[in-house]
């Protein structure tokens, strides 16, 4: 009897996924919301939901909640469908904290986290002692026991936003979802939130969270999924999917990606939009200036290229990001001829050369043979900048240098006319 | 523990209200009885079943009565057949109207929802007024009555049947609808009055809300009409505490939410339209008294149901003692309006409702 009745329903495979998102697709009205979306969450992992607003990363917790039938696709949690199972026993495998809870009555604290054990109740059932305990731990690791007999209402956003995560741990489920659990969050207590979040996976659960602040989403994710237009548009480790490239694509922003300090984890930083400044520029200099001069020059899509510059500077570095092409030399090995000449080349090729941060004696040629020269301000705080000094034109604050090359006349025709063609227009 | 004990306090409180209040109220009238003689009369009444025989198809049912203080006939005919009924039915009314309003007040996560927000009252009153223009035998007697709880219940449930689509019925769209069908029959009502001619006088009556001629098989139905469907209200009284949190959150909490929607719909429908279809159109007691309670005793239905229901209870009887006590008898609905509309003010100036 039993054999007939394992292959009628299989027991769930305790390996597989925690959760299986396969094909889900979701319409409200005439509006498609998702359509095609596939991932899965490993058991005891951190998985971040990114991407645009209103890109469906709610509508995917929805669906993974139960509370959004989708029009297609299933969600299995543990194995199982969703749709197969009744709201009290998703309640206990799945909790999750919303974007925020407008309470009109004035429920306390400890009664907002007592609802969490709701799907533990029968309906005649009163809380007993192991609800309690569960009560008062939630509470205790959400730090929310400090004010647990005041009403909900009287709290600031971000408390009350830890009294919900409080109530979806009270829940004891094996997964968590949040919602923006960062989002009202100032940054001590949005590190201490996902902190937590952290030892909740370590200690076993598996959580999926909608993140909406990419860097923190790469920091404690273990995985990321990048939704846009209701569609996974990458999936995997955070280095692989927030790249500069997927995040065009679905922000239709343009960024730079570094990698936060102290970690592996990709930084993700935006660069203001600006009209596309078409003209070619030769940044000559080392260290974090001309680092964030060719970022900035990258950003608003002037074609760049830098050196000479020692292999293994900050300069060099960022160029091999962004793909500019850059005039190396062997560090501590001083410019020597083939390179300069080079950079030189480069720099008589290009609209502008700019000069940011230190430039040594070797350089000068390469800075000399710039049709226009800008210097770049420096604050004083990488070397002085007494070579480049008698070089340059003018000086502009970093934050204006798209700018100023955008206000330079436009390209010449042949690289032979250049110099004519500068005096004729002055 | 606590928190039941909390809840027997309250309601052990205010049965003790209430028991006071209607022995106070019993012995106000044209001939006054102290309270002391009106509580021997009812103790009097106490009886205990001592044995039961069959005779025939009869069941016959022994009782005995447990007390036999001295009162005068007169007293004892006063309290037992022409003031008790009422100021019972008038308990009755008041219970089912606060518990209606809190249950109501839960589902649409409102403190100003009251029990006839889905058109019960409306419906009562096309009901009522149609059967005094045109009255039309109904069987079992219940003539007024029925058509008053007739037209309740089916208005109720016309709005709700308005308000669902795809078996989901979003509580803004059952407000609206709530408004929209109450307006209708607003008109229909005030155009069944123009038709009623001698009537008329009888219809206003009825529609300002009273407790007038109340007899016992009176008192007897409308306690089974709430009792029954409060008793699972209580039931549901932790899953409507959820519900307060929302209705996504109360689902992904394990309530099944568009069910207990509707459970708590139909049995608060049919607890007001018990008390609207006994004594018409009473307003505010389902507005303001789980409105007090809920500052009083805090938000959990819990301990919020039972208390509310019994100040209800207490609030109609005394309301309607001091209807019947002036010169000449008003309803009781213009009593309850006009205490409860400026308490109710009072609330809103003082607490500052800043969401609805």
């Amino acid at each position: 009897m039993s054999g007939a009745g394992d292959d009628a329903d299989p027991a769930p495979d305790r390996r597989g996924p925690m959760l299986d998102v396969a094909d889900l697709s979701v319409t409200f009205g005439d509006q498609r919301v998702l359509s095609g979306v596939d991932f899965d969450v490993e058991r005891g992992t951190l998985v971040g939901l990114v991407g645009p607003n209103g890109a469906g990363k709610t509508t995917v917790l929805r669906t993974v909640k139960g509370t959004l039938e989708p029009d297609g696709g299933t969600v299995r949690v543990d194995g199982e469908p969703v749709a197969d199972r009744s709201a009290k026993a998703v309640g206990r495998l799945v909790a999750s904290t919303p974007q925020g809870t407008d309470l009109s009555f004035d429920f306390t604290v400890r009664q907002t986290v007592e609802m969490g054990r709701t799907p533990h109740l029968g309906r005649f059932d009163r809380m007993g002692e192991c609800d309690h305990t569960a009560v008062e731990t939630a509470m205790e690791r959400a730090s929310v026991d400090r004010f647990a007999d005041r009403p909900f209402t009287s709290l600031s956003g971000g408390e009350r936003q830890r009294v919900l995560l409080a109530r979806a741990l009270a829940q004891e489920t094996p997964v968590l979802l949040l919602d923006e659990p960062t989002a009202n969050l100032d940054i001590n207590h949005a590190v201490r939130t996902l902190e937590l979040v952290r030892s909740l996976v370590a200690d076993g659960k598996t959580a999926v969270a909608a993140i909406h602040d990419l860097n923190l989403a790469a920091r404690y994710c273990d995985e990321l999924v990048l939704l846009a237009d209701g569609a996974v548009r990458a999936a995997g480790r955070p280095s692989d999917v927030l790249t500069s490239d997927t995040l065009r694509d679905a922000f239709d922003a343009e960024t730079l990606v570094t990698t936060q300090p102290g970690t592996d984890a990709p930084l993700v930083t935006p660069l203001a939009e600006r009209e596309a400044v078409d003209r070619q520029v030769h940044v000559v200099g080392t260290g974090a200036p001309a680092a964030d001069a060719l970022a900035s020059l990258v950003g608003a899509d002037c074609r760049v290229s830098v050196g000479v510059v020692p292999a293994g500077d900050a300069a060099a570095e960022r160029a091999a990001d962004l793909d500019c092409e850059a005039v190396t030399v062997p560090a501590f090995a001083g410019v020597d001829d083939t390179a300069r000449e080079r950079a030189v080349a480069l720099a008589r090729a290009a609209d502008a050369v700019v000069v940011a941060g230190a430039v040594g004696d070797g350089n000068a040629p390469v800075v000399e043979a710039g049709r226009v020269r800008l210097g770049v301000e420096t604050d004083g705080r990488d070397g002085p900048d007494d070579a480049p000094s008698g070089l340059v034109g003018d000086t502009v604050p970093l934050a204006a240098l798209p700018a100023a090359v955008a206000t330079l006349p436009p390209p010449v025709e042949t690289d032979a006319a250049a110099p004519l063609g500068q005096s004729s227009t002055d | 523990m606590r928190f039941a004990g909390r809840t027997v306090g309250w309601s052990a409180g205010l049965t003790a209200v209430l028991c006071a209040v209607v022995t106070v109220s019993a012995g106000i009238g044209p001939v006054w009885i102290p309270p002391g003689a009106v509580a021997k009369v009812l103790l009097n009444a106490v009886a205990v079943p001592t044995g039961v025989s069959l005779s025939g198809l009869a069941l016959d049912v022994s009782t005995t009565r447990l007390f036999a203080y001295p009162v005068t006939d007169l007293q004892t005919q006063i309290v037992m057949k022409v003031r008790l009924p009422r100021i019972l039915l008038g308990a009755v009314v008041g219970f089912s109207l606060a518990a209606a309003g809190t249950i109501m007040q839960g589902i649409f996560r409102n403190p100003m929802a009251d029990p006839s927000i889905i058109g019960v009252s409306s419906g009562a009153a096309v009901g009522a007024v149609g059967y005094i223009v045109a009255p039309v035998a109904i069987p079992l007697g219940l003539g007024l009555r029925g058509a008053a709880f007739a037209g309740a219940i089916l208005a109720a449930f016309g709005v709700y049947l308005i308000a669902t689509r795809n078996g989901e019925t979003p509580v803004a769209t059952l407000l609206l609808a709530g408004v929209a069908v109450q307006t209708f029959l607003g008109a229909v009502v005030s155009f069944l009055l123009l038709q009623s001619g001698e009537s008329i006088r009888q219809a206003l009556f009825w529609l300002m809300g009273h407790l007038k001629g109340a007899s016992w098989p009176e008192v007897a139905s409308s306690v089974l009409l709430v009792a029954v469907p409060f008793v699972v209200l209580l039931a549901y009284a932790r899953d409507l505490n959820v519900m307060l949190l929302g209705e996504e959150d109360a689902q992904s909490l394990g309530i099944e939410v568009e069910r207990t929607k509707r459970v708590l719909l139909a049995l608060s429908s049919v607890v007001t339209a018990a008390g609207v279809a006994v004594a018409g159109i009473i307003g505010f007691v389902g507005l303001i008294v789980p409105h007090v309670m809920r500052l009083l005793v805090g938000p959990d239905h819990r301990i919020l149901l039972p208390t509310a229901a019994l100040a209800g209870a207490s609030f109609l009887v005394a309301t309607d003692t001091l209807a019947r006590s002036g010169s000449a008898e008003v309803p009781v609905g213009i009593v309850t309006a006009a205490l409860g509309a400026p308490f109710f003010l009072y609330l809103l100036r003082k607490r500052e409702v800043r969401e609805l």
